[in-house]
């Protein structure tokens, strides 16, 4: 009777569908520590890896010795590229089609690099096994310098494919060099800028930082000798790509192999790639018929993991007098490190750099990336963006400011009179994109009204006229940014990993009494899916959020699936959630025609039932229709109700934002004060806005290191000089500021709820912003261009450079 | 970063750590708080075959403020110096400096006699110890010494202290009426160590200077306190050109090195900054 009497808005409500600030349902465990994460796996007669590193950044190994390891009591085995390579298993395939040592072969390309795999009773015997391996290396000249690197004369460092010009994405034009990646019109570009009434030209670098997931990356390998079967938990955020990857590189057939993502404790895609870590407790357990578990010290993370950035870019911008944008042109040097393993689609070995062009309309644009090995570390895939959007957004919103210091402009006029208007979309971008949907006019006006940005322009003023009198020696920044993003790869006509498309599938199945599980092809690390995922199907079929378990990671369970990286969840797994469902509502529209004794048109959905049209007193809720598909023999239909979809998107979806930064710049002592941070974020229809602010105050406080501070640096002898967290900065509470967040909904059009995907925005608009607010603090004092992070004694220097010391 | 195997031991008085100490030579180390020890070990770059934890001696704890001293045992940790209302109203710029190093988690475990035992010139009690013109009780097999905080710190990590000797108490004089203090430090963020850091005390009486102690951290191998700096203000009224002087007189007493702070040259600056707010906080609370 219930059913009948609530109000619509009351059975919504109990939904806690789209919409809703419904709260994370992983929090429950999560808070109160009952996680259950890679480490906490506890298995029967479990062995221990540990690997022997490199100190040197580039060397010969001459010869290893483990005898005194083996000697230790407790130490099961030491393996080194020797053991391997019987097995092929010497060398691995990348994701970004170039192959890496997963043990030194001869010689070593980075600190860190894996050497040998000590295998021990426990990690204890490990790591003491570990000081036993004796090897001895010839050291060889080191190049970190990816300009360096391209030098005739540069040392070869991949030996292996020393002469082989042809490489994964086209020829080599040096030893050292893994490609060029073109995009757009060059010589109509140039024509251009030629042409052009004022081009602005400067470098801008992004360095190499590292996204520092709380849990570092580490696996349990288990290989059942009486069954064949392999099993594997690891910190993967992509569980089913790793199942083909083990497949493929062990000769172990796929149904064979079970890979499991436990928890994760942040991935940011540090998670995505293959690492030596797996292969070799793969093959330790295959070797010594125990399970081996490996789990990196956060050194090791930190130095041997997936970076992020480091990209050289040159860019050149052209705009007529009055500031219109006339063509865009950037070559980028992208250090790569020792492999190419990134983990980016294989048609695009700059990922998507060619979003570069970011909000504005440039009618030409030309893009060259130039790939270089270098003695670093490889990578180049992670950190909350794997597809250099991150890269492309700073590149075009610094470039921005450039043109605007050059044309002599306001700079947030400037973006807004080269947006590209909502009348515009479908938008075909010079480089090759077409941007689904936007209005960034909307976005931005708020922003600025939001902010006062006209009275900010005004303190700002008074502030230098203060600083000129020596009142203070704080200067004022305000950073603009106006960001584009594409996410959610990709549409399988152009997009695969390895050869594997990159839809996203969820199989739902609702039980008799009308709760239900789904399964995704994606694995949550942080992101809040059993919480998200739920409230699409809550909202699509009309059943409670909280009756829906979400289950993703396990390959034995789940529909295959390319993985959580590039804020794709959203917009691939997630429309496939939508489309499994309403081939749910679908069979359940006639089913609950059948009972209603009338014809499938004529009953409609609503909210959580189907009424029968005019008639809205004649209805079967979603529960009773649910226990009708399990106990009724319907003519013409199957019993049960369940539903799996395999999404391909036809598109990308283009999230945007518009994000302003006020900071105070102490030119003494060069520290940055953040006073206040404004984030407007447009990631189409808003799925859960708690979530969204979680997601969105989480990126920009990586933004915040990744601008004021975090880097990986390394000396001129390839030492890594920010190891450990004492010098890489990691914030903590108190360097965070207050943010102030908001929001416009431009809906995706072709995306089946109209979510466009948030994960990744407030990073890739946030570290322009930040940056931007230094560099504006500077600009009347004549700064152009100063390159991230903006440490203390970074800044000071900028501060130095200019005369503002006396 | 696990370390390599180790006996531990926990006596209960100080004489026994002694004789640990001294059964087993350099093999041997004496754990506080730990919070300077273990990730050296972690790192694999002490390695110790005994360690002898100190938490279970009673003598080594407490804080006593009597009229004209106050005495702060080796095993008070930096937790306490924050929160011990006697300490903080006899020796306020204690409090004001503990509160600046690490975070919560180090600040419970690590202790004031670690801190200044430790020879790291990083660590901001040594400077502060000579700010205040400590003495340290050192205790060894022969009896117990003192020594001065201005005269224990040698270079980095090499202190007055004998391997097989424990510091046991820290005795600092009570400050005469009329004094101010400061405890300036510019870090990259919670938990680092000072790019720069300054503490500062100055004594006024009747608008003049009578005594005045500068001591900065982590821009030498060891603390520095400069006489000079102090001699400058004693006297004036600590006016901008005697805070100047004092200034340069406490820069020219400083060797910082480059490291990932920055260079020299920005270090330099920073400290003339830190120094000069340090000593003008202290004027101004005088
Ligand atoms: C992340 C981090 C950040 C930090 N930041 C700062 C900072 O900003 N400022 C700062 O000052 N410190 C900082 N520290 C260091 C911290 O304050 C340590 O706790 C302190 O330096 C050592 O004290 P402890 O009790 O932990 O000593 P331990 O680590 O136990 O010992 C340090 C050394 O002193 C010796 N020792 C200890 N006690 C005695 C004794 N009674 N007699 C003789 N020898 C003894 C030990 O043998 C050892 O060699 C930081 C530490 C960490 C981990």
């Amino acid at each position: 009777m219930k059913d009948a009497v609530d109000t619509p808005e009351t059975r919504s409500a109990g939904l806690k569908g789209m919409g809703c600030a419904r709260k994370r349902v992983e929090d429950v465990r999560f808070t109160q520590g009952k996680g259950n994460y890679v480490d906490d796996i506890q298995l029967d007669g479990m062995l221990f890896g540990d690997f022997v590193r490199s100190p040197y950044a580039h060397a010969r190994v001459i010869s290893i010795n483990a005898e005194a390891a083996l000697a230790l009591p407790g130490v099961v085995a030491v393996l080194t590229a020797a053991d391997l390579a019987p097995l092929g298993l010497h060398w691995m395939p990348t994701l970004a089609g170039d192959k890496q040592m997963v043990l030194a072969d001869g010689k070593v390309l980075f600190q860190g690099q894996e050497v040998a795999y000590v295998i021990a009773e426990d990690r204890y015997i490990a790591a003491d096994a570990v000081e036993l391996v004796e090897v001895e290396y010839e050291e060889l000249p080191v190049v970190v310098d990816p300009f360096k690197a391209l030098e005739p004369d540069a040392p070869i460092l991949r030996e292996d494919i020393a002469g082989n010009m042809e490489g994964a994405h086209g020829p080599r034009r040096h030893d050292n060099h893994i490609f060029t990646w073109e995009q757009g019109d060059k010589d109509a570009t140039e024509a251009v800028l030629a042409e052009a009434d004022v081009v602005a030209e400067e470098m801008i670098y992004y360095h190499r930082t590292h996204p520092c997931p709380l849990e570092t990356c580490g696996c349990v390998a288990s290989m059942d000798k009486v069954t064949g079967k392999l099993t594997l938990w690891g910190t993967f955020q992509a569980p089913h790509a790793v199942r083909t990857v083990a497949a493929l590189i062990s000769g172990i057939a796929e149904h064979n192999i079970r890979v499991i993502s436990p928890d994760i404790g942040g991935g940011f895609g540090n998670k995505v790639g293959v690492y030596p870590g797996y292969v070799c407790s793969i093959v330790g357990s295959i070797v010594t018929g125990k399970p081996v578990k490996w789990i990196e010290d956060r050194m090791e993370n930190l130095m041997s993991t997936a970076f992020a950035r480091d990209y050289w870019m040159r860019g050149k911008i052209a705009a007529t007098k009055e500031g219109k944008i006339t063509g865009l042109w950037c070559h980028t040097t992208a250090d790569h490190g020792g492999f190419d393993a990134c983990a980016d689609p294989t048609k695009f070995p700059a990922g998507f750099m060619n979003i570069c062009t970011g909000s504005y309309d440039i009618p030409v644009a030309y893009l060259a990336v130039d790939g270089v090995y270098t003695n670093k570390a490889p990578g180049g895939v992670a950190y909350r963006c794997s597809f250099r959007v991150t890269e492309a957004a700073y590149f075009i919103e610094r470039m921005i400011e450039v043109l605007a210091i050059k044309l002599n402009m306001d700079a947030a006029e400037l973006r807004r009179i080269n947006f590209i208007r909502a009348d515009q979309f479908p938008y075909q971008s010079a480089l090759g994109w077409e941007y689904d949907s936007g209005d960034y006019h909307t976005a931005w006006d708020k922003a600025l009204k939001a902010v006062d940005y006209a009275g900010l322009r005004a303190e700002q003023a008074q502030r230098i006229e203060d600083f000129k009198a020596g009142k203070t020696r704080k200067l004022m920044g305000i950073g603009l940014t106006h960001f584009t993003e594409i996410v959610g790869a990709g549409p399988v006509k152009n997009c695969d990993i390895l050869g594997l498309g990159m839809f996203d599938s969820c199989e739902i199945r609702i039980h008799p009494t009308g709760s239900a599980i789904a399964r995704l092809g994606t694995i949550s690390q942080g992101q809040g899916h059993a919480t998200t995922f739920a409230q699409i199907i809550a909202s699509e079929i009309g059943i409670p959020a909280d009756d829906i378990t979400l289950e993703e990671g396990d390959t034995d369970t789940a529909p295959y699936g390319l993985g959580t990286y590039g804020s794709r969840s959203t917009p691939v797994a997630g429309a496939a959630t939508a489309m499994a469902a309403r081939k749910i509502r679908a069979k359940a529209q006639m089913i609950a025609a059948y009972l209603l004794e009338v014809h499938d048109d004529d009953v409609e959905f609503d909210i959580d039932r189907f009424v029968v049209k005019g008639a809205p007193e004649r209805f079967k809720t979603m529960k009773e229709i649910a226990f009708a598909a399990y106990n009724q023999a319907i003519p013409g239909l199957e019993p049960g109700l369940e539903a799996v979809s395999y999404y391909d998107p036809p598109n990308m979806t283009y999230p945007f934002g518009a994000y302003i930064c006020v900071a105070d710049v102490d030119v003494d002592t060069g520290e940055v004060g953040i006073r206040s941070f404004y984030a407007l974020d447009d990631c189409g229809t808003r799925i859960n806005p708690m979530i969204i602010e979680g997601q969105v105050h989480g990126g920009l406080t990586e933004a915040l290191a990744i601008a004021l501070g975090q880097e990986i640096a390394y000396d001129d002898m390839g030492n890594v000089k920010t190891g450990t967290l004492m010098d890489f900065f990691l914030p903590t509470a108190w360097e965070t500021p207050n943010y102030t967040t908001d929001h416009t909904v431009t809906p995706s059009p072709h995306h089946p709820i109209g979510a466009k995907g948030v994960g990744e925005s407030p990073n890739v608009g946030g570290v322009p912003a930040f940056s931007n607010a230094v560099h504006d603090a500077f600009r009347p004092f004549g700064l152009t261009q100063s390159h991230m992070p903006h440490d203390h004694w970074r800044v000071w220097q900028t501060a130095n450079k200019l005369g503002l010391h006396g | 970063m696990i370390p390599a195997g180790f006996e531990y031991h926990r006596p209960t008085d100080v004489a026994s750590a002694i004789e640990i100490l001294k059964t087993h030579g350099d093999e041997a180390r004496v754990v506080a708080g730990g919070h300077s020890l273990i990730p050296m070990m972690k790192l694999r770059m002490a390695d110790l075959a005994h360690l002898i934890d100190l938490q279970d001696i009673e003598g080594l704890k407490g804080i006593e403020i009597g009229a004209e001293t106050v005495s702060i045992g080796a095993m008070v940790t930096q937790h306490e110096l924050i929160t011990h209302a006697g300490l903080s109203e006899a020796l306020p710029i204690i409090r004001e400096a503990a509160l600046q190093i690490a975070d919560p988690q180090v600040r419970y475990l690590g202790t004031v006699g670690g801190n200044v035992a430790n020879g790291d010139p990083g660590n901001d009690m040594p400077g502060l110890m000579q700010c205040l013109d400590a003495t340290y009780v050192i205790e060894g097999a022969e009896g117990s010494r003192t020594v001065s905080a201005r005269d224990f710190y040698q270079s980095a990590y090499f202190t007055a202290r004998e391997d097989d000797e424990i510091l046991t108490r820290i005795e600092i004089p009570r400050l005469p009426a009329g004094t101010g203090y400061a405890y300036e430090k510019q870090k990259r963020k919670i938990g680092d160590y000072a790019t720069a850091a300054c503490g500062a005390l100055v004594t006024m009486q009747g608008g003049t200077c009578t005594a005045a102690s500068v001591a900065m951290t982590n821009l030498s191998d060891t603390p520095v306190w400069s006489e000079e700096a102090g001699a400058a203000l004693v006297g004036t009224s600590c006016g901008p050109d005697a805070v100047a002087a004092a200034v340069a007189a406490s820069l020219a007493a400083i060797n910082p090195t480059q490291d990932n702070r920055g260079p020299v040259e920005f270090k330099r600056h920073v400290a003339g900054v830190i120094i000069r707010r340090a000593i003008e906080g202290a004027v101004a609370r005088a």
